[in-house]
């Protein structure tokens, strides 16, 4: 298992995500965002936190845990489970399947020897599907992190996989 | 003043240098003087062309014609083929965008055809969308001084209701009336928000105009502000879309500056001030009313209505929502007047719409067309036709959500009306194009994949129908269906459409209706033969054929 971040460490995320953002409720997506984005994903620690910070019936402001988990789990970017280093995700809508998408799904599977959603154990790579990431017209798309593919072939596959350490 | 007529602009990146540009750009001008078109032809440089496989490249404007590699002994020919005869330089032009690596944009691919029609991407491509100066240049901000200092909000919504503009965002509302009735609704504060959360499967036009010229939305969500007298405007931007958001975090910083947005705008008593906020991943928020509570911080589950977002919308103050397309037609039609915008398209779906192109064709990407084109227009004109041994089947219009219409129906011009008439909607504008190796069985499959992951879950029909209907559509590929399979598809697909929350169970009922009313016999076949006929489908059972 990747060691759950320290407290010190979620805790300075957090209050700069609010810092950042604010506390009103249109910043609470803003706010977890911020925290996904630095930590890799949202930690119970971190919605903790969030709940301590924004959570003041005097200042009319409100954030009860359930609703943090229940936002962290509706929203696809943001994670309750921690993840590799970097996160393969893989378009699997129509415009990606119909020039090919369903070889390069099956290689990046059989490469990496995961199912979807899993990591692997040594914690490197993490594999998810996604949704169309408006890149249709250079399909199959992949992404890796932030950086995008497209037109990506079978025979591609490890090249690219290569370029992260 | 002599007037351009075109500017060529060549790279000069060093790489490009060390293939010969700077002999390139001598021999191109030579080329122009000997053909007497000095005068009309300007010579830029070019430094970034995120194409390192073409280099030397050489765009042609107007168009926006992509040449290259382009070698210093072509420079004669080019100009000639181009700009003396006037016809593309076909053996020249650079081949798609680079295929492999790191993409993040596809500026490439613009302009790609003379004959497109331009308003809502007319500046995209042509400007740099970080320099608010070249964006003024371009009409830029325009059409919001003269609105501030010379229209009343009536006049402003009369000549958008006037110029007949839809909404771009898939229903095809009145852009005029749904501004006229958040103008009539009671309340001191009211909003507008673009949405901008594209993540219908095939759709990227938005992204186009957001990342191209981020300003034309500003400009179009000050006017809204003023017509349906909000001072306040919301931009949901999905977030997977980086580059768009922090174009348009640099451009509202500048608009800021110049005066255009902010207290007084036009050093008039406008007030509008703009928010950037980025979803977090999920398609269900491009419904308007599941976008608005994504803003308030919840779950993006869309609301029941009535009451609409135009009474109770943002914080249950009277709100437009309006699509980025939609929005991005604004400063034209106030510039140029209604009846200029009524000139394209067609009576009952006037202007243009932007579609993307995909599938099995030779030309994937984004184009700007008048209103009522075919299918078959844009496959054979814009397209460059099929594929190499590709035959057209099928074509799926809008996106998942959109109508599948078997080749038969390519001739049915593509506005709203006609579309309706016959049975299928246009949807968004995606146009994904497949051949003779697409199995609607599988495709289907991918489709409702698509929207039992997507279903937000608040509605019953919705979160089990498109379930159920994965379940058995899933069970026809594998060879393990049965002919009641389809009676019970058909009367799933009915029950989402008739009582889903919002459009996303809705617009799911639409690919299982439709591979039911034109592919039957090939959905059948995979259950009478156990075979899938295009070979797609991994049929699992052993057949026996009685």
């Amino acid at each position: 298992m990747v060691a759950s971040p320290v407290e010190s460490e979620v805790k300075e995320v957090v209050q700069q995500a609010i810092e950042k953002h604010g506390k009103s409720p249109d910043a609470l997506i803003p706010v977890l965002s911020e925290i996904n984005r630095a930590l890799g994903y949202v930690p119970a620690e971190a919605i903790r936190e969030v709940k301590r910070q924004i959570h003041n019936p005097a200042e009319r402001t409100f954030a009860a845990e359930s609703q943090l988990y229940g936002l962290v789990s509706f929203y696809d970017m943001l994670s309750t489970q921690p993840r590799g280093r970097h996160v393969i995700k893989f378009c699997e809508n129509a415009p990606c399947h119909v020039v090919g998408g369903k070889a390069i799904w099956d290689a990046l599977r059989e490469t990496l020897q995961l199912k979807n959603g899993e990591t692997t154990p040594d914690k490197k790579w993490t594999l998810v599907t996604t949704s169309c990431i408006g890149l249709c017209s250079v399909g199959p798309v992949l992404l890796v992190d932030d950086d995008m593919y497209g037109n990506v072939t079978v025979e591609q596959i490890p090249d690219i996989l290569e370029r992260y350490e | 003043m002599k007037t351009k007529r075109a500017m060529i602009l060549v790279s000069t990146d060093p790489e490009s240098i060390r293939l010969g540009a700077n002999e390139l750009l001598e021999n191109l001008k030579e080329a122009l003087d000997a053909y007497g078109l000095q005068d009309e032809v300007d010579i830029a440089t070019l430094a970034d062309t995120e194409r390192s496989n073409i280099l030397p490249v050489v765009v042609v404007y107007p168009e926006a014609t992509i040449y290259g590699p382009v070698k210093p002994g072509d420079a004669r020919y080019l100009v000639e083929e181009h700009l003396y005869k006037g016809r593309i330089a076909e053996d020249l032009l650079a081949p798609p965008k680079e295929l492999t690596g790191q993409i993040g944009s596809l500026r490439a691919n613009k302009g790609y055809n003379p004959a497109e029609q331009r308003i809502v991407l007319e500046r995209a491509g042509r400007i740099d969308p970080e320099n608010i100066e070249e964006t003024i240049a371009s009409n830029g901000y325009e059409a919001l001084g003269k609105v501030l200092t010379d229209m009343t909000p009536e006049q402003v919504i009369d000549i958008v209701e006037k110029s007949g503009l839809q909404g771009r965002g898939g229903a095809g509302f009145s852009a005029g009336r749904k501004w006229k009735f958040v103008r009539a609704a009671q309340g001191d504060k009211k909003y507008v928000i673009c949405n901008a959360d594209e993540s219908e499967p095939g759709t990227f036009k938005d992204r186009i105009v957001l990342e191209g010229d981020p300003h034309v939305i500003l400009e179009a969500m000050a006017i809204a502000g003023y017509a349906v007298g909000a001072d306040e405007g919301y931009i949901y931007i999905r977030g997977e879309y980086g580059l768009a958001y922090r174009r348009l975090q640099h451009a509202i910083e500048q608009a800021q500056e110049f005066g255009f947005l902010g207290k007084n705008v036009f050093g008039t008593d406008f007030n509008f001030h703009v928010h950037l906020h980025a979803g977090a991943g999920a398609y269900v928020c491009g419904e308007e009313t599941a976008l608005i509570e994504s803003i308030e911080g919840k779950r993006g589950e869309p609301r029941a209505r009535p009451p609409y977002p135009v009474t109770h919308g943002l914080w249950k103050k009277p709100t437009t929502v309006n699509n980025v397309e939609t929005l991005a037609n604004i400063p034209a039609i106030i510039r140029n007047d209604a009846e200029w915008y009524r000139s394209f398209g067609t009576p009952s779906s006037p202007g243009t719409k932007v579609y993307t192109i995909m599938g099995n064709v030779n030309f994937s990407g984004v184009i700007e067309v008048p209103m009522g084109i075919t299918l078959r227009e844009v496959i054979n004109i814009y397209a460059k036709g099929m594929k190499p041994g590709s035959v057209m089947k099928l074509a799926q219009t809008g996106g998942s959500s959109g109508s599948v219409i078997p080749a038969a129906l390519q001739d049915v011009p593509m506005d709203f009306e006609s579309f309706r008439k016959a049975g299928v909607s246009l949807g968004s504008g995606a146009l994904l194009i497949c051949d003779q190796n697409t199995c609607i069985v599988d495709l289907v499959k991918v489709l409702l994949q698509f929207f039992r992951f997507e279903s937000c879950g608040k509605c019953t029909p919705c979160r089990i129908g498109t379930q159920r209907t994965y379940e058995i559509v899933e069970r026809i590929s594998q060879g393990h269906g049965n002919l009641e399979d389809l009676d019970k598809l058909a009367d799933i697909a009915a029950e989402m459409e008739r009582a889903s929350n919002c459009g996303l169970g809705q617009t799911a009922a639409v690919p299982i209706r439709d591979m039911l009313k034109h592919f039957r016999t090939e959905v059948e076949a995979h259950i009478q033969t156990g075979n899938c006929p295009t070979g797609v489908c991994e049929m699992t059972r052993d057949i026996e054929l009685a």
